[in-house]
């Protein structure tokens, strides 16, 4: 255990630190940390603290979030196939947001993308919850999950559709690709107790979800509240996927991905996944928001769009690992 | 003194009532084994015991707060689940759950349980491999070791010695016997009369939806009650190695 948590939190740590270093202003190793640590008004201060520092942040965050939500949910469901935006959440805050920006809500109140994308997340949660009822079963969940992403779906291309402004239509495509650049601490102030709340909710899921492998009759038997537990889940997801959604888009294929590459290192246990697949997912989400920013600099390449290439040949390459072991 | 309480018991499903007028008691060291036709609703029955279904009537375990029901019954469903490859001697740990507070670690007491019921399944040598990657049978005598493992005076296990090998469905038979005589209860669902003749201090007979047979194997596997119940003749016979049964053919 110790062994996987040390690598990864260390690589957080290191990620952390060279995304604080990289960026379009070239600012010295020494200069910089000192600007971050000690303040003031100059510009590389300026720089440190309200361009990447924030960046760095949302990076981890969103990251962990994602890693962590996709364990859990991959937990409950039982199924290495399910991911957080499984519920709905993640369209649903995209459509809220993508409503803000072609309304012009978005260009006329600083928040105001953010605060519509996480009411999109907030509605999609409680209809979800209202579809699967209180004596639900994970397969009503999937499915209520399914008819809510469906939805926000189709009204998200609506809205496309019917959008007069060709402008307003580029940017809604741009913003729907995630990125974190230009996002301020404004932003992680917004996101921060959202997701706190969030993780709090999921991470005290672990023992639950080990009982859980032997099935829900098997863990209900064994003192486990399921409905309670899928409540914590779901709302616990909505929190930390809408509040990712609402500062920096959609950035898919984290907590599917990664809960799937360190399953293996924890012995499968649901539980101790929980954690690794957080670390994890910070370690991801940083390495990619660098990538975007070394590869193609001047061509703002979107981390949602960097992680899904990163992440669908991995996932392909674990597809064509597990067939190999069933044979 | 009861262990379990079973009493005007009734579950509806989908309007349509599929067990009804069910009252039984089991006391302590009682091996009761739970036998019907397809369909008779034993695991309903099981499963509405447990609280996990809505029902009428009196179980003295679903009105048992849950966290106290984990303490009193252990449960091995018919659906054997084991949904991530983590191994055997961490499936039946999961068994311990109920004993353990909240971020607290197993201590020397849940790991002397989890021994005890890996050897009492024969699985100490397997203990490390991926339970996924075993055979049927040998995952269901790991849920079995994971429900031992549970530690409570009343254990419901449905179907468990399905798809087992000969020897291991006796060792099993005996070792739910042997749980009995140490003084805890069993409500074991079962197909095969001849096993369930031999080592079942008791049986309860589901016939549609409602007990219609309550008793020792002997009473309660009558020839008129097989042939009404099953469609089956059967050959039986005590003799010196014990209580023997044998179904023999379908009645027409």
């Amino acid at each position: 255990m110790i062994r996987l948590l040390l690598p990864l939190s260390l690589a957080v740590a290191v990620l952390f630190g060279v995304s604080l270093l990289i960026g379009p202003a070239r600012i010295g190793l020494a200069d910089s940390l000192r600007a971050l640590m000690a303040g003031g008004d100059s510009p590389i201060a300026l720089v440190m603290r309200e361009i990447r520092l924030p960046r760095a942040l949302l990076a981890v965050m969103i990251g962990a979030s994602l890693g962590l939500a996709g364990a859990a949910m991959q937990g409950y469901l039982r199924n290495p196939l399910a991911e957080p935006g499984l519920i709905g959440v993640s369209g649903s805050a995209a459509l809220g947001a993508v409503i803000a920006i072609q309304t012009g809500f978005a260009a006329s109140f600083f928040l105001g993308l953010p605060l519509a994308a996480l009411s999109g997340a907030l509605l999609a949660v409680l209809l979800v919850m209202a579809l699967v009822g209180p004596r639900g079963t994970s397969l009503t969940l999937i499915l209520a999950g399914i008819a809510v992403s469906a939805l926000a779906a189709a009204l998200t291309s609506l809205v496309l559709n019917l959008s007069p402004n060709p402008f307003a239509a580029s940017e809604i495509v741009f913003w729907m690709m995630g990125s974190l650049e230009d996002r301020s601490m404004t932003h992680v102030w917004l996101a921060a107790p959202f997701m706190g709340l969030g993780l709090a909710l999921l991470s005290t899921l672990g023992r639950g979800l080990d009982a859980l492998t032997l099935g829900e009759d098997a863990a209900q038997a064994m003192g486990i509240h399921v409905s309670r537990l899928r409540l914590q889940l779901v709302f616990g997801t909505a929190c930390v996927v809408g509040a990712g959604t609402a500062v920096a888009g959609a950035i898919g294929f984290v907590g599917l991905v990664v809960p799937h590459i360190l399953r293996p290192f924890v012995g499968a246990h649901p539980s101790r996944l929980l954690w690794a697949s957080a670390l994890g997912g910070a370690v991801m989400v940083l390495a990619a928001d660098i990538a975007t920013r070394v590869v193609l600099p001047d061509r703002d390449l979107k981390l949602g769009v960097l992680t899904a290439l990163v992440g669908a040949p991995l996932f392909l390459h674990l597809i064509l690992k597990l067939r190999k072991e069933r044979l | 003194m009861t262990v379990l309480s079973v009493s005007d018991f009734s579950v509806t499903l989908q309007n349509r009532g599929v067990i009804h007028d069910v009252s039984f008691d089991i006391g302590p060291g009682e091996f009761v084994g739970l036998i019907g036709a397809n369909g008779a609703g034993k695991t309903t029955l099981m499963r509405a015991i447990l609280g996990l279904l809505p029902h009428g009537g009196l179980s003295s375990l679903a009105q048992l707060p849950q966290a106290a029901r984990a303490g009193h019954a252990a449960w091995m469903p018919q659906m054997r689940e084991i949904a991530w490859p983590i191994t055997v001697q961490s499936v039946v740990m999961l068994g311990r759950i109920p004993h353990l507070g909240t971020l607290q670690k197993p201590g020397a007491d849940d790991i002397r349980q989890i021994e005890a019921a890996l050897a009492r399944m024969d699985l100490t040598e397997m203990r490390h491999r991926p339970a996924t990657q075993l055979s049927g049978g040998e995952q269901a005598r790991v849920l079995i070791a994971r429900a031992l493992a549970q530690d409570t005076p009343l254990l419901l296990a449905d179907e468990p010695i399905a798809g087992l090998d000969p020897a291991h469905q006796i060792a099993t038979m005996q070792t739910f016997a042997a749980l009995a005589q140490q003084g805890k209860s069993l409500l074991v669902s079962l197909h095969d009369l001849g096993l369930a003749a031999r080592h079942c201090t008791r049986l309860i007979l589901l016939g549609n939806g409602t007990m219609v047979g309550d008793g020792t194997p002997e009473e309660v596997l009558s020839p008129e009650t097989l042939a009404q119940v099953f469609g089956i003749t059967a050959w039986c016979q005590h003799t010196d190695q014990g209580f023997v049964y044998q179904p023999l053919d379908v009645i027409r």
